[in-house]
């Protein structure tokens, strides 16, 4: 599985995706037909008031949701009818998460927690234990490697999840919210690493309520009521 | 499936590593359920053995008649006859009763003057076959015996003493080879009966007679009318049929009804057996049930704390999934977890039961009233290790469900759980 989906460079190709919730009293319809393409070496910020289906976009471009209708390729690769453990390895090959609260194993260390995905991917123990320890290295936390995400803050707690993110090596590094719980100054070191991210050739999608973060991106979606509204440059 | 092995292996330690408590808790609820089983089971066990010891310390497989009156009209005599068999009808039933084990007779003085140098005690002095000391488990301490065919053939004045009666006479003096006088004539103690429990009594216990061989008996007393009979059968189950033809061959000779069960009255000890067995039945039925009830509260603590586990760990779940984790590498480590709090739990629970067991050995049976009838609490390992898989299956159903319901849903709604 090579990391540049297919030739032309295109990593997310969504057309007339709907998404319905139905709790049984009523059906919500969060996405309203959407179509969205992403190449690679884009930062995508996905902005919108909230209820708006930021959130679903994000659950579907990540696979964690399945569309109700309509297609989804992600590298090239059709989600549609593959069975729950190949979707699980798509989200572990081909995406990284980055979520608004984290969402570290509480339990275990720094570098534990950046190994998980690569534990799951089958990668060797001793290059699991290299390549977690320079991924923290890489956003500045080399010296917090045992430490455990609750004696970690918040901003660190998140750099972290990019190492995470970043473990796999995948084609997409998904963010919601990324800044969302931290304060300014860790907020834009945050912000800081995406854009370093970038400039590196990692392709982003971030869901973001901060002007800032939107205005670094090289794309601005804006997304209203189930429907994409805009799609340009950041002004 | 290496892979997937290696994955399992590496969650369940660090879940297990960091979730010390919790293991302790569960190991905890296993080990207390199994052990509160095994005991309670071990001391049935033991009560049922004990108590069986002592019923069998009056005989095994005997019955025993005593004269009584008919009741019944035969070949034109009239009811309310007395019944008296005679020592000499011993043969009479041996010869035509060849499948019977043992048969003998007893013969009774109550309140004989035992005098020993200056003491002079009243016991029951029982004229008998050599057989009895057998049948009744007249057992004699060390450096002592029960009389034998040549003392009942030669009319020996020699006396076996119940224990109780023994230290009356006696004290602490050994009584063996010492000379005591039976209403005035001499007899040589050759043996002293081991202590016993005895559950079934006729004529009173046996650790407060003396027996003599019942031709010593005759010659002194002058009397030869049974005040027992007493056949031992080979298999309890042919007893009833046994005393029935007894009572067909002393019926014609007697002249009473053969159906008439008043004219010699019996004691099927095989029959009152059975009933002691069923109450025995009983008692371990109700232990069982106590034993369930533990259990079921064992495994509810089980279920409960492995159900909080997997809630606990919803989020965590859901986490994994997105990361890519695979159904089986989510439900693997919990059955692993439950498997192996089981295992611990279990040989824990067992380990302390036998040790708690293996400490009633130091209470001396012999020396108290209450041990001798509770018995050695005896324990079952078999019972231990269905106790402890039965926790474990309710722990890993608690930890299995729900473990899968949190994998087979999307991780989006996973995420959301709070």
């Amino acid at each position: 599985m090579g990391s540049n989906g297919n030739g032309n460079g295109t990593i997310i190709r969504m057309a007339e995706i709907r998404k319905i919730y139905d709790t049984g009293k009523v059906k919500v319809e969060a996405l309203k037909g959407v179509d969205l393409e992403i190449h690679k070496g884009e930062m995508v910020a996905i902005v919108g008031p909230s209820g708006s289906g930021k959130s679903t976009l994000m659950n579907l471009l990540g696979c964690l949701d399945t569309p109700t209708s309509g297609d989804y390729e992600l590298g090239g690769q059709s989600v549609a009818g593959v069975t729950r453990d190949q979707l699980a390895e798509i989200r572990n090959r081909r995406v990284g998460f980055v979520f608004q609260n984290f969402n570290l194993l509480p339990h275990i260390s720094a570098q534990e927690n950046v190994e998980i995905p690569m534990l799951f991917g089958g990668v060797r123990p001793a290059e699991r234990h290299a390549r977690a320890k320079e991924l923290l290295e890489r956003v500045g936390l080399g010296d917090r490697v045992d430490h455990k995400p609750t004696e970690l803050s918040g901003g660190q707690m998140q750099r972290v999840a990019i190492a995470r993110a970043l473990a796999m090596n995948p084609d997409i590094i998904l963010a919601d919210e990324p800044t969302g719980n931290l304060d300014s100054t860790s907020g834009s070191d945050i912000m800081s690493i995406f854009t370093d991210m970038w400039k590196q050739g990692s392709t982003l999608v971030i869901i973001t309520h901060d002007p800032a973060l939107a205005r670094r991106s090289s794309r601005v979606v804006e997304i209203h009521d189930g429907r994409i509204t805009a799609d340009h440059a950041p002004n | 499936m290496k892979r997937d092995l290696h994955v399992i292996l590496n969650l369940f330690a660090t879940s297990s590593r960091l979730q010390r408590r919790r293991a302790f808790l569960t190991v905890a609820a296993i080990a207390w359920g199994t052990i509160a089983i095994l005991l309670l089971l071990a001391f049935g066990q033991g009560l049922r053995l004990q108590m069986d010891k002592n019923r069998r310390s009056t005989g095994e497989n005997l019955a025993v008649m005593w004269p009584g009156e008919t009741t019944k009209a035969w070949k034109g005599l009239p009811p309310g006859r007395p019944i008296r068999p005679r020592i000499d009808d011993l043969d009479f039933i041996r010869e035509r009763m060849p499948e019977l084990k043992a048969v003998h007779g007893e013969v009774v003085s109550y309140r004989t003057a035992l005098t020993y140098g200056r003491k002079t005690v009243n016991g029951r002095v029982i004229g008998t076959n050599y057989v009895y000391g057998e049948d009744r488990k007249h057992y004699p301490q060390a450096g002592g015996r029960f009389f034998g065919p040549d003392d009942e053939i030669n009319r020996r004045r020699v006396i076996f003493l119940g224990n109780e009666l023994a230290k009356d006479i006696f004290g602490d003096e050994p009584p063996v080879g010492k000379t005591l006088l039976v209403s005035n004539a001499p007899y040589v103690v050759i043996g002293v009966m081991q202590k016993k429990t005895q559950m079934g009594v006729y004529g009173g216990p046996d650790a407060n007679h003396a027996v003599i061989p019942i031709t010593t008996f005759r010659a002194q007393f002058g009397r030869d009318r049974l005040n027992n009979l007493v056949i031992e059968t080979y298999k309890p189950a042919q007893m009833k049929g046994e005393l029935q033809k007894l009572n067909e061959i002393l019926g014609p000779k007697f002249g009473y009804d053969p159906t008439d069960d008043r004219a010699l009255q019996t004691w099927d000890m095989v029959k009152t057996g059975e009933i002691n067995r069923k109450i025995l039945l009983g008692i371990e039925i109700f232990l069982g049930i106590v034993g369930a009830l533990t259990l079921l509260i064992g495994g509810v603590g089980v279920a409960n704390i492995m159900y909080a586990v997997v809630k606990e760990r919803t989020r965590e779940i859901g986490v994994k999934m997105a990361l890519g984790a695979r159904r089986s590498w989510i439900i693997m480590p919990f059955v692993l977890e439950a498997i192996t709090y089981t295992f611990i739990g279990g040989a824990l629970g067992i380990t302390v039961a036998n040790l708690l067991v293996a400490l009633t050995a130091f209470i001396p049976i012999d020396k108290s009233e209450v041990m001798s009838f509770l018995g050695r609490p005896t324990l079952s390992p078999a019972i231990g290790i269905i106790t402890a898989v039965i926790l474990g299956i309710i722990g890993l159903m608690a930890g299995y469900f729900p473990a899968r319901r949190a994998a087979s849903v999307d991780p989006a709604a996973t995420l959301r759980y709070e």
